[in-house]
């Protein structure tokens, strides 16, 4: 059973895909996306992800979500086994967790007004407000990601890189969520722009009690964002410490491996 | 004084649409030497991939855009160059590395024939030429070069990939590289493998390198000197020791400050306020 004071549990979680070949489509083979994963998230911490492309790092965040398929394992949420319920009885999870994805540019879709793309979560999972209090909820969300309310009517294409991403983070707070997958959320950012976003991140957090996955490759944005840090590749998580531990004293040869590969100012 | 293997003086390029006339380079001096690395560090917008571009003339024609100033390539005005000219410097004296090598490499050729292209425009008299890719391809660690020059772009890793853009740069001998962000697109592992067989071509070739970055961390481990764009202007230019350990313009300062270092953690990022630094 899962301790009531963690959001997330996730034991043993494998993601396999089959390979099929020849005329047949016989499975041959699978690829181990993920491959065996278990951690815990505490209730209003952040936990970091860290790993290189291919190590299974942002699928684990979209079996979370539900966005890919889970091959054995469980999720708890809250103490509830997520991980295998149907479409139907996941729906109000799909309120509670929300995701943040890395590409600011191709997650906002170019043809809708800003005001839109922040209301379309409240269209789907808050069916009775009217249409006004949307407005007001699309103006307060702007404000609370340092956007001008000004800005409602616009594109996306009229933003730079990282007001889309403070669009992106509107969006996936509109809903009131819990939880947030954040895959990679800074990682096409500017330094200066990528410190801002961290740092609204953090005061969200602090407002209004948020708790945190938050998947990057840059391991100085993770030790600086994160109380706990798991290290991924292949599949696997092969160190899991906190912050301060994993860069004082890595256990793992990967994860010094990482660390030796960051060229130091 | 020896004179730099490309001088630029007094750059302005700016870009004229219906919204209005955009200064995205107002007024820049620098000069590359032979075998040296000149890294150019600054935010998105400041200036830095268009000044690159420029090198070549590689941006589109007036009234788009308009570059003014000068640019002089080992003693020949590169603004004052006819198109065929200018198709000789292009890829054979001044080559190019871009930020996506996915986005880079033409799908629908093999890897192969991206690089016999560059060959047989400059160097016709190259009778085997699928000799000389699967060395290109060698040089730059692809093993099994003679499978993989049928390769399709999207058969690569992000790694493999920018190791083919580099291979496919290289194959003229150029004297100028210009990498804009090379491994801003790859992981910490690759970036430094990536960055290792950039070092190891500059001291085998002698070639001058002129790296767009905004990593920090690779300007102090790889470039002689460096300059700091901002707003279509250098606002501060020297040897990376001291303008890393003691930078002089505030915004500089202030970029080095926004940046999380592993094992100092903080509380709070610092920011930039931009407008505070422009006035």
């Amino acid at each position: 059973m899962s301790n009531p004071e963690n959001i997330l549990e996730v034991k043993d979680l494998k993601v396999h895909y089959p390979v099929k070949t020849g005329i047949l489509q016989r499975v041959t083979d699978s690829v181990k996306a993920v491959d065996g994963v278990t951690f815990e998230v505490p209730r209003g911490k952040t936990v970091g992800l860290v790993g290189e492309s291919g190590s299974g790092k942002t699928t684990t965040g979209r079996a979370i979500v539900k966005l890919a398929p889970i091959t054995s394992g469980t999720i708890w949420y809250n103490g509830e086994d997520i991980g295998n319920l149907g479409k139907k009885p996941f729906f109000p999870y799909r309120k509670k967790i929300q995701m943040i994805f890395q590409d600011p540019f191709n997650s906002l879709n170019p043809r809708m007004r800003i005001s839109r793309i922040i209301a379309e979560p409240l269209d789907i999972h808050f069916k009775d407000m009217s249409p006004s209090d949307k407005m007001d909820r699309v103006v307060e969300l702007l404000k609370k990601v340092g956007l001008d309310e000004s800005h409602v009517n616009r594109y996306p294409h009229e933003f730079s890189g990282g007001q889309r991403q403070r669009i992106g983070i509107a969006r996936a707070l509109a809903v009131e969520p819990e939880f947030m997958v954040c895959d990679e959320p800074v990682s096409a950012l500017d330094v200066s722009v990528q410190a801002q976003i961290v740092n609204l991140l953090k005061d969200l957090q602090d407002e209004l009690g948020l708790s945190y996955l938050f998947i990057a490759h840059d391991l100085a944005v993770i030790e600086h964002i994160s109380d706990d840090v798991l290290v991924m590749t292949n599949g696997k998580i092969v160190e899991q410490a906190s912050a301060e531990d994993i860069y004082e004293n890595p256990q793992h040869d990967y994860t010094r491996k990482l660390l030796s590969a960051v060229p130091k100012l | 004084m020896e004179t730099p293997l490309l001088s630029v003086k007094d750059l302005r390029i700016q870009f004229n649409s219906r919204e209005g006339v955009n200064e995205a380079v107002k007024g820049i001096n620098f000069d590359i030497e032979a075998g040296k690395t000149l890294a150019v560090v600054g935010e998105s917008g400041s200036g830095k991939s268009v000044s690159a571009m420029a090198l070549t003339r590689l941006l589109p024609k007036p009234p788009i855009c308009e570059i003014n100033g000068q640019v002089h390539y080992d003693g020949q005005d590169v603004m004052a160059m006819s198109s065929a000219d200018l198709r000789h410097i292009r890829g054979k004296e001044i080559a190019y590395i871009f930020q996506e090598p996915s986005v880079s490499l033409n799908p629908v050729f093999t890897i192969g024939s991206q690089i016999a292209e560059a060959i047989k425009l400059h160097m016709p008299h190259i009778k085997d030429v699928n000799a000389h890719i699967i060395d290109a391809l060698d040089k730059v660690g692809i093993r099994d070069a003679e499978k993989r020059i049928k390769d399709y772009p999207h058969q690569l890793s992000g790694g493999m990939q920018q190791r083919v853009m580099i291979a496919m740069a290289l194959v003229c001998e150029p004297r100028i590289l210009v990498a804009d962000e090379p491994t801003t697109a790859l992981d910490v592992t690759i970036q430094a493998q990536i960055m290792d067989l950039l070092r190891e071509v500059r001291e085998r070739t002698g070639m001058a390198i002129l790296l767009i970055t905004h990593n920090f961390g690779i300007v102090n481990h790889f470039a002689d000197d460096v300059a700091v764009m901002f707003r279509g202007e250098i606002v501060e230019r020297g040897p990376v020791d001291q303008v890393l350990s003691k930078p002089e313009h505030p915004y500089t300062q202030a970029l080095l400050d926004c940046i999380p270092r592993l094992g100092e953690k903080r509380e709070r990022l610092t920011t930039i306020d931009h407008d505070k630094l422009a006035v």
